[in-house]
């Protein structure tokens, strides 16, 4: 744990030697507070209410999360820092870890830089703390499943453009199924089935101030199953 | 062809001989193939304490592979690879910490300053800190002279000292055995001079593996040299063993008189002409030639010559024997006349 955290930290350095952790950073509070107070309806309803707000992070982590990970694997290849790294004492969890770790401080400090919509909502009304207590944990795990799979995604190529597409794409798929659900379900168990698998109804419901175990589970499952497979990769490219 | 025969039968006596106990480095019949180049077939050799090594070979020989498995980076298709009897695969920890790798091209975090990348270094590095970090760098850092770029970033350093950084973090744990592929690659001539001579310097306390395209590098620091060609290894020795094994012992003959009865004369001692020269020592009443010598050269197969020339009715000018060179070698191997 302490050699993945020694990475953790490298990896944060390096997003703020970029433009990524600056974007990042200003990118989620300025998109959601624009989206929550100037295009959605929060004047008008007159009701202290975050889950608009809420409703607009899986959106925004779809581009977002792949953006701060897409150099993660890709890049180290790129330069030949990956052979230093395996050549360090490292374990490949202990290293799948560290870049997660690393990518999830970034997005929890730029989900705590969006904390100045609540605390304006709070200011004008009285906000139901359970809901927003509840989002911010469903994003915290939100977040980790889009990274790892972003990070999963970092180490299939070199080039981080194609790494952000990818990750685009693969959020956007996961986010698709509640919408196509009425389209492609033939019968009510598959549309539940479908519903199983997206991702913001998953969130949805924790943003709600509900936290069940089966989204606990599933945003956990995701996450451990992202990293195993970004684990793989890398021990199957030794193999090579 | 003698060289051929003396230097495949020597990397087939180290093949053969079991590992000694005091080996930093034991790889065993290494095979790697990637799609369908079969990059090793079959590398084994053992590296002594305190031994610099040439590793060499025309480019994509498996050099590089080889390394790349020595240093953990690829795992091999069959064979081991231990370094102090721990094997990279099965105990990869304790056998990683146990290398310095300064890897090809030199990669490094250039978002880092030095003084950063050190320190973070060391923490991937060090499992048991027999001496603190501050001075574990203190030490790299005075051994590589990088005093006057310690708090620069890496991206602004010169070539030269991005090497010497590069050099710093393999140093760091203060490894028994470095492995440094083409560490003066890309350096200008000062560069290099100063860092051939640290790493003379560091070969006296540490066993070190040097790959290297530049064969007078070798021959200034290398103890001995392991050539591989094609996958295989081809040869296996001291420096004054393959240069005499890579050319055979050679003179060059001068004369005053006529080619013909020169070419008789050096078939009659059992000589083997190599090259003719035309003119030597500027005038066509000479002739001269490079010859391969008999059996093991020396100065008999010199005494023999001079003795035949004196006897005929030819005037010896020059003969010198001539010591063959790791390029010389290079070159058989390049050609196909040492085969692997």
């Amino acid at each position: 744990m302490k050699r993945a955290l020694l990475l953790a930290k490298r990896e944060c350095w390096a997003a703020f030697d970029s433009p990524v952790a600056y974007l990042v950073l200003a990118a989620l509070p300025v998109l959601t507070a624009t989206f929550f107070f100037l295009l959605g309806n929060f004047f008008a309803e007159g009701s202290a209410d975050m889950r608009a707000f809420f409703a607009l992070l899986p959106v925004v982590f779809v581009l977002i999360a792949p953006a701060i990970t897409m150099r993660m694997w890709s890049e180290e290849r790129r330069s030949g820092t990956e052979e230093l790294l395996f050549s360090y004492p490292f374990r490949v969890r202990e290293l799948v870890l560290g870049k997660f770790l690393g990518a999830w401080a970034l997005l929890a400090l730029a989900l705590v830089a969006t904390a100045w919509t609540p605390l304006t909502v709070a200011w004008l009304g009285d906000v139901d703390p359970g809901p927003m207590v509840g989002g911010y944990f469903g994003a915290l795990l939100l977040g980790a499943a889009c990274l790892s799979a972003g990070l999963f995604l970092s180490a299939l190529t070199q080039n981080q453009i194609v790494a952000w597409l990818l990750g685009v794409l693969l959020l956007a798929i996961l986010n698709l199924p509640a919408l196509l659900a009425p389209m492609l379900a033939v019968s009510p168990g598959w549309s539940q089935l479908l519903l199983a698998f997206d991702m913001n109804e998953r969130f949805s419901a924790m943003s709600r101030g509900v936290v069940s175990f089966g989204d606990l589970s599933y945003f956990v499952g995701l996450t451990v199953m992202f990293l195993c497979l970004n684990g793989l990769v890398l021990e199957r490219r030794r193999w090579r | 062809m003698m060289s051929t025969d003396s230097v495949a039968q020597h990397a087939a006596e180290s093949d053969g001989q079991s590992a000694s106990r005091d080996s930093v480095v034991e790889v065993c019949n290494l095979h790697k193939s990637f799609a369908d180049v079969h990059a090793l077939r079959g590398v084994s050799f053992d590296i002594p304490s305190g031994a610099v090594v040439g590793f060499l070979g025309p480019n994509g020989a498996g050099k590089t592979t080889a390394i790349k498995i020595l240093t953990g980076y690829l795992a091999a298709d069959h064979g081991c690879a231990k370094i102090c009897g721990h094997d990279v695969e099965t105990q990869p920890m304790q056998a990683k910490a146990l290398v310095g790798y300064l890897p090809e091209n030199n990669p490094l975090y250039l978002d880092m300053r030095v003084e950063q990348y050190l320190s973070f270094a060391w923490q991937a590095q060090c499992q048991q800190n027999a001496e603190s970090k501050s001075q574990a760098i203190d030490r790299v850092v005075c051994a590589t002279g990088l005093q006057s770029v310690y708090r620069r970033n890496i991206a602004a350093c010169s070539k030269g000292f991005r090497q010497r950084v590069g050099l710093a973090q393999a140093l760091l744990h203060d490894p028994p055995l470095l492995v440094l592929d083409e560490p003066t690659n890309g350096l200008d001539p000062l560069q290099v001079v100063e860092i051939r001579e640290l790493i003379r310097n560091l070969g006296k306390s540490k066993t070190v593996i040097l790959t290297t395209h530049v064969l007078p590098e070798v021959e200034a620091l290398a103890d001995r040299v392991v050539l591989i060609h094609q996958g295989k290894k081809v040869a296996d020795g001291s420096l004054q063993q393959l240069a005499q094994a890579g050319d055979g012992a050679q003179a060059r003959v001068v004369v005053a008189g006529t080619k013909d009865e020169l070419v008789q004369l050096l078939n009659d001692v059992g000589c083997e002409v190599v090259q003719a020269l035309n003119a030597p020592l500027g005038s066509v009443k000479n002739c001269g030639a490079i010859v391969r010598l008999p059996g093991s050269g020396g100065s008999k197969a010199l005494a023999a010559i001079s003795a035949a020339v004196a006897q005929s009715n030819l005037s010896l000018l020059e003969l010198n024997s001539q010591t063959g060179t790791l390029e010389t070698l290079f070159k058989d191997l390049q050609t196909g006349a040492v085969s692997a």
